[in-house]
């Protein structure tokens, strides 16, 4: 019966009071979460958003598309639609916007940008009486696929502006024109061999960080502190020099008359430089060197907190070294060893630096071509596409992981 | 809070101040290297000093896909920008650039009217105003091609009888025209087998042939330097970077004059600069004979005739307009029907 004891009034100051301190311990995390809002969710938001969303056409020619509203797709459009759109595209000629009309059909259809800036270059010398009565015959006249029914479906087809044939693109997929059915993409299929490259190499990269930094963390963690503290400084310098500067002196030790081309040769091993710059091979090296700290860091830190009596009593009681190694170090270390792996193949999916600059474009991975879209081809929305399915693939490791696993087991020291 | 809003009131002032009285600043945006020395020296430099204006020179790597992301996204930080013609048909149709009004030409120093003074390729696009008449060679380094010589564009794809790596720039451009004429396409035709979808798979096989054998770059300043420190024995360049490779810096290099590709670049605004009538102002003052004929310092034409009364007759035989009949003129046109679309197929057919 406590509360019987507290006044109306005290249980009133006692509650403002909890509100206060739950407000001041907002308060402390608003600027946090409001970085995050702005630097994290809302860029994600708008990836995702813009993977499906491209109002271009829309904006360029909605009288066309209004026309076409009704249109089934099947056999040519009516007359009057051709001539409506006769005279839109006379009008983007001459506002010097034919060129994004024809940038974004031939995102659907391939060619067709050069069928719609000849015709719109030929449109401009007609005057838009005879467009609107006969804009249809001058646009068969200025090329011979407006009399297919293909590029009037693709434009009908553009002018949604939501769609997901982004997505489908970056699945090597597309839709059937005809019918729409989701069939194989004709043309070139790259992106899920693209896909699968990227996640083995980052996979090789992983294996090769646990190779070589768990020999050494093991080392590092069984020497006395003084000696330790100085080898890791050896690991982490490396780690602070610049990526970049990292990345490009893999460069000058790779390349065909490059520091190890020139010293094998000097020892004879081989006759004629090796190719090693520009290729998979080279992304591979540079990478590894790149992300072994984030290997040896956790895997050090969690060895270190193993007392290495339990390994010693093992022994003692008659195990065999590996069993005993195994049955009772390995289980110990896996927290480190799951954080280290996770850390760098994630970091590794999604690495585009190094490959960009060592690995040609045999080495390239899927985080180039998403950059490719976005300043090269300017393709924001396939670039929106594969960015999203690759957190989405991502996501779902993770998910794997901690189903099996369990993220308990994580410690990053 | 006093002492605040004296601070503020401060720094709003003398803003305001500050304002008026500071001369604008124009960025303008060119490929950089020798033949950017050059803009600055003969262009760059004598605008500043006459307007008192700044000018930001920086450097880019050509297409028109900087150019794309500033327009469409309203974030625009160039105002001039160097174009290659090939580039040119396409930026001008997407809306890209700013019309450039002709009336602003001054006529050539002899007196002669701006529209009878440019060759007639510098004018030909609204968007523009020519700069120079450059073209798309070929290189070799003599010391390291091996005894062989190689003498025409089917010689660079011919890595039987001339082994080593060939550095080309990473992208459709010129590369899908040298693949033809290697292939045995007579020059003329390029373009007209290049619109169609077999001519388009022929030039991708010729490439086939050598794909492994291609180092590929991005700017034409890496061209000699691939050249010089071995990382290839051939390379396609911008005519300009080899000669003043051979002249300034005395390097064993050789020039093919074989089917090169020539073309112009001009002067463009970008569409929505706020500076447009500085632009405007710059461009007229840099188009003039005396300027433009600074242009040769790098072997590269100048685009008016009555530059040529400036012009060192011992750089004429270097200049491109000296070797006309060996090359091919490229159609921007074409570039700007089938850019995107090949742009496509040549990324893709690249990462196969």
């Amino acid at each position: 019966m406590s509360e019987m004891t507290l006044s109306r009034q005290d249980r009133a100051s006692a509650y403002a009071e909890l509100r206060r301190r739950k407000l001041v311990a907002f308060l402390f995390v608003a600027p946090l979460l409001a970085f995050l809002l702005f630097a994290f969710v809302a860029p994600i938001a708008s990836m995702l958003f813009r993977s499906i969303h491209e109002p271009t056409v829309a904006d360029l020619i909605p009288d066309t598309l209004d026309k076409m509203a009704d249109w089934d797709g099947q056999q040519m459009p009516p007359r009057e639609v051709m001539n409506q759109f006769a005279l839109d595209l006379k009008r983007l000629a001459n506002d010097r916007t034919s060129g994004r009309l024809a940038g974004e059909i031939n995102r659907s259809l391939p060619g067709a940008s050069s069928v719609i800036q000849s015709s719109a270059r030929q449109l401009r010398r007609i005057d838009d009486a005879e467009l609107a009565s006969s804009g249809t015959d001058a646009l068969f006249k200025a090329n011979k696929r407006w009399t297919e029914v293909e590029i009037w479906r693709t434009i009908q087809q553009s002018g949604n502006p939501y769609s997901v044939d982004q997505y489908l693109t970056a699945l090597d997929l597309q839709k059937n024109p005809v019918d729409g059915s989701i069939e194989a993409r004709d043309g070139p299929k790259i992106y899920v061999d693209l896909y699968t490259k990227t996640l083995r190499i980052a996979l090789f990269i992983t294996l090769l960080t646990i190779a070589l930094g768990y020999p050494l963390s093991y080392y590092l963690a069984g020497l006395p502190d003084k000696t330790a503290n100085l080898l890791i400084v050896f690991v982490l310098l490396p780690f602070w020099t610049s990526l970049l500067v990292r990345t490009t002196s893999w460069i000058a030790l790779l390349q065909t008359n490059g520091v190890v081309n020139s010293f094998l040769m000097a020892i004879g091993i081989i006759n004629e430089p090796m190719e090693m710059l520009y290729t998979e091979f080279a992304t591979v090296i540079a990478m590894t060197h790149i992300l072994l700290p984030f290997m040896i860091l956790p895997l050090y830190s969690v060895m270190r907190g193993i007392d290495p009596s339990y390994f010693r009593a093992a022994l003692s009681m008659g195990a065999r070294p590996i069993p005993a190694f195994l049955r009772i170090y390995l289980p110990m270390s896996l927290p480190g060893l799951s954080a280290g792996a996770l850390l760098v193949f994630i970091i590794s999916v999604g690495y585009y630096i190094t490959p960009a600059l060592v690995g040609g474009t045999e080495g390239q991975m899927i985080s180039n071509l998403i950059a490719f879209h976005m300043q090269q081809s300017n393709n924001w929305g396939l670039a929106a596409a594969l960015g999203s399915i690759l957190l989405a693939v991502i996501l779902l490791l993770y998910w794997t992981y901690d189903r099996f696993v369990g993220t308990k087991n994580l410690s990053f020291g | 809070m006093k002492k605040l809003s004296t601070v503020l009131t401060g720094a709003a002032l003398s803003l305001a101040l500050m304002g008026p009285a500071q001369a604008e600043t124009l960025t303008v945006v060119s490929f950089g290297g020798a033949y950017g020395a050059a803009q600055e020296k003969h262009m760059i430099a004598p605008f500043v000093q006459k307007t008192g204006n700044q000018i930001l020179f920086e450097d880019y790597s050509g297409g028109i896909a900087e150019l794309k992301a500033q327009v469409e996204s309203g974030n625009i930080q160039w105002d001039v920008v160097d174009i290659e013609v090939i580039d040119l048909e396409r930026a001008c149709s997407e809306g890209l650039l700013e019309e450039i009004p002709r009336n602003i030409l001054p006529p050539g120093d002899d007196g002669t009217p701006a529209m009878q003074d440019f060759v007639p390729a510098a004018l030909a696009n609204e968007c523009g105003v020519g700069v120079i008449v450059w073209t798309i060679i070929y290189a070799y380094n003599n010391d390291t091609v091996g005894a062989n010589k190689p003498q025409t564009i089917a010689d660079l794809f011919n890595t039987q009888k001339f082994p080593g790596k060939r550095a080309f720039r990473k992208r459709p451009q010129v590369n899908m025209e040298w693949a033809l004429i290697a292939d045995g396409v007579p020059p003329a035709k390029v373009y007209e087998v290049l619109a169609t979808e077999e001519g388009q798979k022929r030039a991708f096989a010729k490439l086939d042939t050598i794909k492994k054998d291609i180092v590929w770059f991005d700017s034409w300043s890496q061209a000699p330097q691939l050249l010089n420190d071995g990382g290839a024995v051939m390379v396609q360049s911008a005519n300009g970077r080899i000669f003043s490779a051979i002249k300034e810096d005395k390097k064993p290099f050789t020039i093919v004059w074989d089917s090169h590709v020539y073309d112009l670049d001009v002067w463009s605004i970008v569409k929505g600069s706020k500076k447009k009538q500085l632009g405007l102002e710059f461009i007229a003052f840099a188009t003039q004979s005396k300027p433009l004929s600074g242009m040769a310092d790098v072997a590269y034409g100048p685009t008016r005739k009555s530059s040529a009364a400036y012009v060192d007759p011992s750089v004429t035989p270097d200049l491109p307009t000296s070797h006309m009949e060996k090359g091919v003129k490229a159609n921007g046109i074409f570039w700007a029907d089938y850019g995107e679309s090949l742009g496509e197929k040549f990324n893709e057919w690249l990462l196969k």
